[in-house]
This record gives structure tokens, C-alpha cells and sequence, in this order.
């Protein structure tokens, strides 16, 4: 197991390696654009095959090719890339193929900016293509992260058959950390019966999304569903920190999380009891265990970098009866500690 | 007894589902005789775009993937590279892959992709009830150019092999119609000409069949024939006009 000092996105670049990406297709957009210049060089090197699309809606399209040839598929982009790619991602699901989607978000709407956000909650947890389906999302809080979640969202994307998506602001993606690099070795990915391989005699494949027969269409659909309901109950990832004790909980995503858990210890510090709870798989999300503790704890104080999008489903499932405080912050200035400490303080005082 | 007629065996025993006089049907066929003429049926991989011919999969037996509409060239350059070994071919309508994909189209043209693209012409969006397509003709009366296709108002019809045989990516362009043997003779030999490029690893090859579409033209199958011939085809010449040689490429 390498010890090696990484930045987020090479982090996560060399994960993809190593959980044996094979197809990558990239567009430029800023601030992705490390991914596809490492991939670029790193990716021919174990025989896996790099493409500079002509733009993100044949990128996405060109990932449901190889995808439905067997081989682990990815592709990266920053917020307007993504939303060119949502019919793509609508077909993947539909067609059932698995595929890595990575939004490195940056400000919109529209050419918006290139800082730091997280204003694509909506639009990754709620869907953003069309049709009846759902994406696991998983969000990165650190380059060690964004090397085991690609692991995760590559597996997770196999085993139910489906597009996943990392969901990462560009401070987790620039920030260069430790990172332990724990499958060197690479990763063996089982063979996929259902994919294009060598046809043999007889065994026509057909992929598809269009089913026009009777009630196919629903059955279908309530297929996706079911998978979506397994992934609830298997896949659902969550951090809570200091969280039996406190009289507040912080909740964050992301570079939000991390900034938390250190406002969480000045709180500590300073006699305050806070605690952290961060969603981790976005979808699934950790709804038990939010509820959980929301029998054991009043107070909420959801912080985004956003005007306020998961604090809708944080609301939703811990109730109304509860004490839910928001602080929504669309800029490119991250909040730092001590003012998310002030914003506790503030908190508990009204 | 010397059997001098049959039907290619990669075709499925299923009756097509096209419209009476629709030449989607001979489109199938001749691409059908070419797999059974090289005996790749089990290599074939058919990229499928949205239209009239959507249910390629139904009649052929060859694995299939269906690309969303416009995508589909896209879809293949995914498909060659994960798989070089297959024969990839698209088919595709011209308002799939000369309005909506015209940009996936002419990239994989000029990254040269080595798959074969069957384009059916037929001036016309067939399956969504006959709007006014890129090829559709001047002063062509369609449901969304009801009086008639003006170049001031909607431009002119575009002409696919032209503009793809300019590009140095692309082995091979033509352009094919079915409505005489000799038109016939030529369409084989130019479908089989394309997956002949792509099995030499030559790059690019791009067939574009003039098609029929009586039901959307409002015409009787015969009368449609002749428009293809009358019409068309004056405006849109056939002929081969691009063919790379082995000897090109080395
Ligand atoms: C994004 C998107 N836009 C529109 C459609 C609707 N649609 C289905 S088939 C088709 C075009 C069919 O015309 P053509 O490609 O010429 O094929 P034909 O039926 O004439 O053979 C359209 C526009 C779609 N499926 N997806
Ligand atoms: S609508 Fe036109 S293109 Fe479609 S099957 Fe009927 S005749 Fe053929
Ligand atoms: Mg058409």
C-alpha cells in the first residue's frame, strides 16, 4: 500500500486507475481539467483508452458505448458540462449501464463562475435528466476520499447496473493531502455476461431503453426502482462526529463537512457540545440515521454553499417540530471555523 | 437444383414492420446480403439510431445497442474502441444524424472511426409524422413547412456525402438509390464496399441511400418511387465520392 501526497483530483484520477478504468472521455471545462490532462497520460499506459470529445453530449454518449462493451467507463466535468450530459445519463439508466460521472461544480446558473459550489444538489439528487430513475451520488470530503469513493461509485455503478456520480467542489478537488493508495495492485473487475463481448451462435444482445409492449415500460421502471431501494439499504454512507452528546448538529457535505468538523472542535473547545453529521452517499441518502438522531437531538444548523437546496431533505426527514437553522453561502468564499462557530453561537442564543 | 435467390440469413424470419412502400425494407435487405456476404454476422454490432428504423434489432440477429436519437455516432466510437474486433455499423435517418447529430457525425468523420454508416435519406422526419427535415427539398410541402420549403425562410437541403467526403478521416462516401436494378447493383456494391473499408481498418465509410417515404409524402408507393428518381436525384447526384485505397494508408 503506497503512502503518496496527491491532489484531490489526481487522487481520484489515479482510484479510477486502479479500479481498472478503461474508457475515459473528456470535454475541457474549468476547474476539472487536471482530471482529463492526468488521464490523458496515465490512462494509455495500462492499456485503457482516452478520447478528447467535440462536447459533452457525445462524450456521455460515447461512455454508453464502451460501457455496453463490458468495460469500466468514466467521464469528468464541471456544472454546465454535466447538465449537457443529462439526457446521456437518462439513457444509461434506462439502458441499465453502468458509468462514473464526476462534477467537479462550479458556479451557475449559466456560465455562473468557476469558484467553489456546491449549487448542483438539486440537479444530481433530484434527477436532472428525464424519466423515472435515481443516480447514487457520493461526496468527497478529502483526496483520500476521492480515492476510495471512485472505488465505491465504480463498484456500486457495476453491481446495480447503473450511471453513479461523484459530487465534489473544487477545494477537495485542488487540496493536496496524504493519501494511501490501497489497491496499487489494482482492482480485478468480474466479466460481465450481459455486456457486447464475442457473440456467440444464436445469443443475440440487445441493449436498449425503448420498450413500447404492453406494460413492459412499467415493469421496467419499477425494476429501477427496486434497485434503487436495495442501494437504501446497502449503500448508504454517513459520518457523525461528536454527534451522542451535542445539543447541535452541523450538517454539510463536502468541503462544508470538513470545514465543520474543525468549528465543531472550536465549539467544543469553548464549552459549547457540537456535533457533525455528514451525508456521504447523497443517494442514497442517510435518512435513518438523521432520524435517529433527531430523537436525541433538538437543534440543526444545515450549512451549504448554496441558498439552500439539502436542507429540503434534511427538513423532510427530521420534521418540522425540529429546530432547523439554515446558512447558505453562494459566493466562492467558503465560510471558515470560526465563523461557522459564530453561527452555532448565534444559533443556540435566539 | 442451383438456388438463385434467398433470403440472407442474418435476417430473422420476422415481416418487417415499414409502412407499404417504404424502402426502409430494401435498406435492411442490402445491408443484410453484405454481413452474409463476409460472414460477420456474429462480429456485426448494429449502433441504431431513433426513427423509422429503431427496430433493427427485431430483424436482425446481430447484437444491437440503441444510441439516443442523433447520438449514434458517438455511440459507436465508444463501441469501436472498446472493441475493435467488432464491425460496427450505424443506421440512422437524416434527421438523426444530419440535424441533431450533424456535430457527432462529423467528428467521428474526421477523428476517422473505423465503423460503416448507413444514412437513409428520405427528406423527411418519418417516424415522428413527416416535419420538415435538413435534406428536405425546396418548396417541399411538409407538416412543419406547410407552404412548402422556402431557402429563404428554412435554407437549403443538405447534401451529406458532399460535405463528409471533404474530410481527410473518411475512406469512403457515396450515395445510393433503389429504384432500378442498376440503382440496386450499385447500392450493394457500395454497402459492401463500406464494411469492405472498415475490415481493412481503412477508416471511415459512409453510405447515404435515398429512401422513400410514401406515407409522409402522401403518395402512392409507385408514384413515391418516381419522386425519389425525379426529384431527388437531381438534387442529390449518386455516386462514389470519396474511396481510399490500401495504398493510401501506407
Ligand atoms: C432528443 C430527441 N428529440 C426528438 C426526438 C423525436 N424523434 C424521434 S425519431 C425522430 C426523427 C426521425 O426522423 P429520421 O431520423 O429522418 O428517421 P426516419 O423516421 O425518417 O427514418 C425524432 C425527431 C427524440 N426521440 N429525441
Ligand atoms: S413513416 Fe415513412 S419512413 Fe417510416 S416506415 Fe412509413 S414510409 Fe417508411
Ligand atoms: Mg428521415
Amino acid at each position: 500500500m503506497e503512502k503518496l501526497f496527491l491532489r484531490g483530483s489526481e487522487s481520484l484520477a489515479l482510484g479510477a486507475i486502479d479500479a481498472s478504468l478503461k474508457f475515459y472521455a473528456g470535454y475541457p471545462i474549468t476547474p476539472q481539467n487536471d482530471i482529463p490532462e492526468f488521464l490523458s497520460k496515465e490512462l494509455p499506459k495500462v492499456g485503457g483508452k482516452f478520447v478528447q470529445a467535440e462536447s459533452e453530449v457525445a462524450k456521455i454518449n460515447m461512455l454508453l458505448g464502451a460501457s455496453a462493451c463490458g468495460i469500466r467507463v468514466m467521464t469528468s466535468s464541471s456544472s454546465p458540462g454535466i447538465s449537457l450530459m443529462q439526457e446521456g445519463i437518462s439513457y444509461l439508466a434506462g439502458s441499465e449501464l453502468p458509468a462514473v460521472i464526476v462534477n467537479v461544480m462550479r458556479w451557475g446558473p449559466g456560465l455562473g463562475g468557476i469558484g467553489a459550489s456546491q449549487g448542483d444538489y438539486h440537479q444530481a439528487t433530484k434527477g436532472g435528466g428525464h424519466g423515472d430513475y435515481f443516480v447514487p451520488v457520493f461526496a468527497p470530503y478529502s483526496a483520500q476520499e476521492m480515492y476510495d469513493l471512485i472505488i465505491k461509485a465504480f463498484d456500486v455503478a457495476d453491481e446495480y447496473r447503473t450511471p453513479a456520480m461523484i459530487l465534489v467542489d473544487v477545494m477537495i478537488s485542488l487540496m493536496k493531502e496524504k493519501v494511501l493508495r490501497r489497491y496499487d495492485k489494482g482492482i480485478k473487475v468480474k466479466e460481465k455476461k450481459w455486456a457486447f463481448g464475442s457473440k456467440k451462435e444464436g445469443d443475440q444482445k440487445i441493449i436498449k431503453s425503448l420498450y413500447l409492449k404492453g406494460n413492459d415500460l412499467e415493469r421496467h421502471n419499477w425494476k429501477l426502482y427496486e434497485k434503487y431501494q436495495k442501494m437504501c439499504q446497502k449503500e448508504v454512507l454517513y459520518e457523525a462526529y461528536l454527534c451522542d452528546d451535542a445539543e447541535i448538529i452541523l450538517i454539510g457535505f463536502g468541503m462544508i463537512a470538513r470545514i465543520g468538523k474543525s468549528a465543531v472542535d472550536l465549539a467544543r473547545e469553548r464549552g459549547i457540545k457540537a456535533g457533525l453529521f455528514r451525508p456521504i452517499s447523497l443517494i442514497p441518502f442517510p435518512e435513518r440515521e438523521l432520524e435517529n438522531l433527531s430523537t436525541k437531538c433538538e437543534n440543526f444548523l444545515v450549512v451549504e454553499m448554496n441558498t439552500g437546496q439539502m436542507v429540503h431533505d434534511i427538513k423532510r426527514v427530521v420534521g418540522k417540530d425540529h429546530n432547523i437553522g439554515f446558512y447558505g453561502k453562494p459566493s466562492s468564499y467558503a465560510p471558515n471555523p470560526e465563523e461557522l462557530y459564530l453561527k452555532i453561537k448565534e444559533y443556540l442564543e435566539k | 437444383m442451383k438456388v438463385v435467390y434467398k433470403k440472407p440469413e442474418v435476417l430473422k424470419n420476422i415481416n418487417f414492420h415499414f409502412c407499404p412502400g417504404c424502402q426502409h425494407g430494401l435498406v435492411h435487405k442490402i445491408i443484410a446480403e453484405a454481413i452474409d456476404n463476409f460472414g460477420i454476422k456474429d462480429r456485426c454490432l448494429a449502433v441504431i439510431g431513433v426513427g423509422c428504423g429503431v427496430f433493427l434489432y427485431d430483424y436482425f440477429d446481430v447484437d444491437s445497442l440503441e444510441a439516443p436519437h442523433g447520438r449514434g455516432l458517438a455511440v459507436a466510437t465508444g463501441v469501436k474502441r472498446a472493441r475493435p474486433e467488432r464491425i460496427v455499423f450505424t443506421y440512422q435517418g437524416d434527421g438523426d444524424l444530419a440535424a441533431i447529430g450533424l456535430a457527432e457525425t462529423v467528428h467521428a468523420a474526421n477523428r476517422g472511426e473505423n465503423v460503416s454508416v448507413f444514412f437513409v435519406n428520405n427528406t423527411i422526419y418519418g417516424m415522428t409524422g413527416g416535419q420538415m427535415a435538413p435534406t428536405t427539398l425546396l418548396g417541399q410541402i411538409t407538416t412543419t413547412s406547410p407552404y412548402g420549403r422556402e431557402f429563404q425562410r428554412e435554407g437549403y437541403p443538405i447534401r451529406m456525402a458532399e460535405m463528409l467526403a471533404t474530410l481527410e478521416g473518411v475512406a469512403f462516401s457515396a450515395r445510393v438509390a433503389l429504384c432500378t436494378p442498376k440503382q440496386l447493383m450499385d447500392a450493394k456494391k457500395a454497402v459492401k464496399k463500406a464494411f469492405q473499408m472498415q475490415i481493412e481498418g481503412l477508416g471511415f465509410s459512409f453510405v447515404e441511400i435515398l429512401s422513400s417515404c410514401p406515407t409522409n409524402w402522401n403518395m402512392q408507393s409507385l408514384d413515391a418511387i418516381k419522386r425519389v428518381e425525379e426529384e431527388m436525384i437531381p438534387f442529390f447526384p449518386l455516386g462514389i465520392y470519396k474511396e481510399r485505397r490500401v495504398s493510401d494508408v501506407l
